[in-house]
């Protein structure tokens, strides 16, 4: 058996870092491209995509896109809403879904098999299929507000929340993390006289720390980066958009690309920050979940 | 005593205006500028003034995305929830006015005779939509290139023929200046295509459908004139005149005038920011390809939803937009060309002697709209995609032959739309 010595050692481990380093910098270049696009005006941004200056920030450099873009679209209003559709639909998803997920797995009662498989189906049916039976759906549905019932759901948030917080996926999540639990000790609760109820918040939930940071993220990704056609076609009024549909703003005949950068600079850092925030779950759980962020 | 008149006075006036005011019927109205500042402020104008010149309609505007726009339309028919007044690109409005999204207008129509051909949108007889300016394509060059390659300037009454194009392509290539002698913008797979290059099909004898009948492409897509059509184009990207679908944003949008590209085929709303840049360039009518030069026509216009309950209003606010002052406006603002003469004598660029008067004389003499018919939004997509095959070396005739057919599958499919 060959011996690696301590100068090959040295060696292997140089050459992993380079490897590792050449991944890294193919994964942070679009990254790096749009930050410092963002700060150089369109015929020099255009005119460096052709050399490694489109990486570097050299040449007639400004905040100028930055300002030209607030001008143009209503960035911080765009970003509210994104960020309020998310949170709001995060934190709804993981509680209906869980309790569902809890009900499937814990409590006795006839179908629930074949409801969740029927749940589970919808996994493969791509969200364009139902997009307009959908719409049709919730253009008529009644909503009993302050102003008393009113019939449509169109241009308000509620219409970019509800339909997304159940999906397939995150209940499937649940599903798997709850089986894996240690059945001992839901019998034991219930043998002291806990209500399902109480074992649902007192003993599973405390114990699926690693499941909701998954669900979260997935489902955080999911509405702040991916909501586009959906709010297209159900959100007329600009004071309801999210970010996504924002992008349009700056694709005119001349797309300004300067503009366009600065953009996708601001609103990426809402997920820069979750992700800084939540690094170590965001790495278990994509691991767990084989499923790309 | 005086002063008590004034107020009391001045109390009953002001609570005349709120009532006047508050009996005003609100209209909404959808429109695709959103992002666009110069265009925002123009329509916001043109919609206070005629808020406040009646006291009978009120119009709410909402700008939309112009990527996303039509997508937007077309969910709210679905849903039932569309304004009462849309704007419509002009090739779209026959399938929307098929489709029961738009119904006809209510103007006078002595107030658009002197309008230019492309900005009425008439479909089965009836005007649906009327737009506040046109576009056009010229072939930008440089007085210089023309010179140094020794080429005659060609003029409306006088284009270039086929062969005269060709020659130009040909000795810009081998003077060996230019990256490409000519560009098409290849690398907008968009409305471009068709609006841009089926000009050129038709102007060989061809075109996208037979608009005879309108319920076939077999013989004016793939006859004789249309095969002669498709080599001809094939042959600007295997002979190295034209960049392919390939082409960088970058490029078409700064080649000809970094001077990368002798020849460009591009539209009016980018002359002035080229006549920024270019000292000498000159903006050429399009080549007579054997059938008269052409160009395309039909920009963005004005019609009402069909669900409008108030069709009278809408219509009223669309005659107050047609005033001349406000179509210069447009075409200052943005650099597209008026709908009407004496509304381009008022702007900048298009008034007699205005740098881009060429360009309404263009409109006005070689336009062609697109196919009127509620097919042309499937049969745009089959052009565009044939278009791109061709330019990347698909065989001619079978190319022609599969788009005709799925033309034709389409028309079938919707029992002719209507015609």
């Amino acid at each position: 058996m060959a011996q690696v010595s301590p100068k090959n050692e040295g060696l292997l481990l140089v050459s992993r870092y380079l490897v590792l380093g050449l991944v890294a910098a193919i994964f942070l270049f679009p990254l790096i491209f749009m930050m410092v696009s963002s700060l150089k005006p369109d015929a020099q941004l255009l005119a460096d995509t052709s050399s490694l200056r489109a990486f570097l920030p050299v040449g007639d450099v400004s905040l100028d896109n930055y300002f030209a873009a607030f001008d143009r679209a209503p960035i911080g209003r765009f970003m509210l809403n994104s960020v309020l559709i998310t949170v709001t639909t995060v934190i709804l998803s993981i509680i209906i879904c869980s309790v569902a997920a809890f009900s499937f797995v814990y409590l006795e009662w006839t179908g629930r098999n074949v409801l969740l498989s029927i749940i589970l189906a919808t996994l493969i049916i791509p969200f364009e299929t139902i997009a307009v039976p959908l719409l049709l759906l919730v253009s008529r549905l009644p909503w009993l507000g302050l102003e008393g019932m009113e019939w449509g759901w169109l241009n308000t948030y509620r219409v970019q929340i509800i339909p997304w917080i159940v999906d397939a996926l995150t209940v499937f999540l649940f599903v798997q993390y709850f089986k894996d639990l240690p059945r001992e000790l839901i019998e034991a609760a219930r043998a002291e006289g806990a209500s399902w109820l109480a074992v649902y918040r007192r003993v599973v939930m405390p114990l699926s720390g690693p499941v909701l940071a998954t669900a979260a993220i997935l489902k955080a990704l999911k509405m702040y980066n991916e909501q586009y056609l959906w709010p297209l076609i159900v959100v007329q009024d600009e004071a309801h958009r999210p970010i996504m549909v924002g992008l349009g703003y700056f694709f005119q005949l001349d797309v300004a690309w300067g503009e366009l950068m600065a953009y996708l600079t601001l609103i990426s850092i809402p997920v820069l920050l979750f992700y800084l925030i939540m690094q170590r779950a965001f790495i278990a759980s994509i691991a767990s979940t084989g499923v790309k962020g | 005593m005086k002063l008590t008149k004034i107020l009391v006075a001045s109390f009953c006036a002001s609570t005349l205006m709120s009532g006047a005011a508050l009996a005003q019927t609100d209209l909404t109205m959808w429109y695709h500028g959103a992002g666009n500042d110069v265009e925002s402020k123009i329509i916001n104008q043109i919609v206070d003034d005629f808020n406040t010149s009646q006291s009978d309609w009120k119009v709410n505007i909402e700008s939309f995305p112009q990527t996303s726009y039509n997508d937007s339309v077309v969910a709210a028919a679905l849903a039932g929830n569309l304004p009462d007044i849309i704007d419509v690109d002009g090739p779209i409005m026959p399938n929307w006015a098929w489709s029961g999204y738009m119904q006809p207008l209510q103007i006078d129509e002595s107030k658009i005779e002197n309008f230019l051909p492309g900005t009425k949108g008439v479909w089965d007889g009836k005007l649906y939509s009327i737009g506040l300016w046109d576009a056009a394509v010229a072939l930008y060059a440089r007085t210089s290139t023309l010179e140094e390659l020794g080429l005659r300037t060609p003029t409306l009454d006088k284009p270039w023929t086929k062969d005269e194009f060709m020659d130009a392509l040909k000795k810009a290539k081998a003077s060996g200046n230019y990256k490409y002698a000519l560009d098409l913008g290849m690398n907008d797979q968009g409305e471009w295509y068709p609006y841009a290059y089926s000009p050129f099909l038709q102007s060989f004898g061809g075109d996208i459908v037979d608009r005879s009948t309108y319920k076939t492409a077999e013989g004016a897509l793939n006859g004789d004139a249309g095969l002669a059509f498709g080599e001809w184009w094939q042959s600007l990207f295997t002979e190295g005149y034209a960049p392919g679908t390939s082409e960088s944003p970058a490029d078409q949008q700064t080649g000809f005038i970094d001077g990368s590209f002798a020849f460009q085929w591009n539209g009016n709303w980018r002359a002035v920011a080229t006549m920024a840049e270019v000292d000498d360039v000159v903006f050429l009518p399009a080549p007579d390809m054997g059938n008269g030069p052409m160009i395309g026509a039909g920009s963005w216009q004005f019609g009402v939803a069909k669900t409008s309950e108030h069709p009278d209003g809408a219509s009223a606010f669309i005659e107050f937009a047609l005033q001349d002052k406000y179509l210069a406006a447009f075409s200052d603002g943005i650099g597209l060309i008026p709908s009407t003469a004496s509304a381009a004598q008022m702007t900048e660029n298009y008034k007699d002697g205005g740098p881009l008067a060429v360009f309404y004389d263009l409109s006005n003499a070689q336009a062609k709209v697109r196919p009127v018919t509620p097919g042309y939004v499937v049969q745009s997509k089959v052009f565009t995609k044939a278009m791109a095959d061709l330019a990347n070396g698909a065989d001619v005739a079978d190319t022609l032959d599969a788009a005709v057919d799925e033309i034709n599958a389409d028309i079938e499919k919707n029992s002719g739309y209507g015609h």
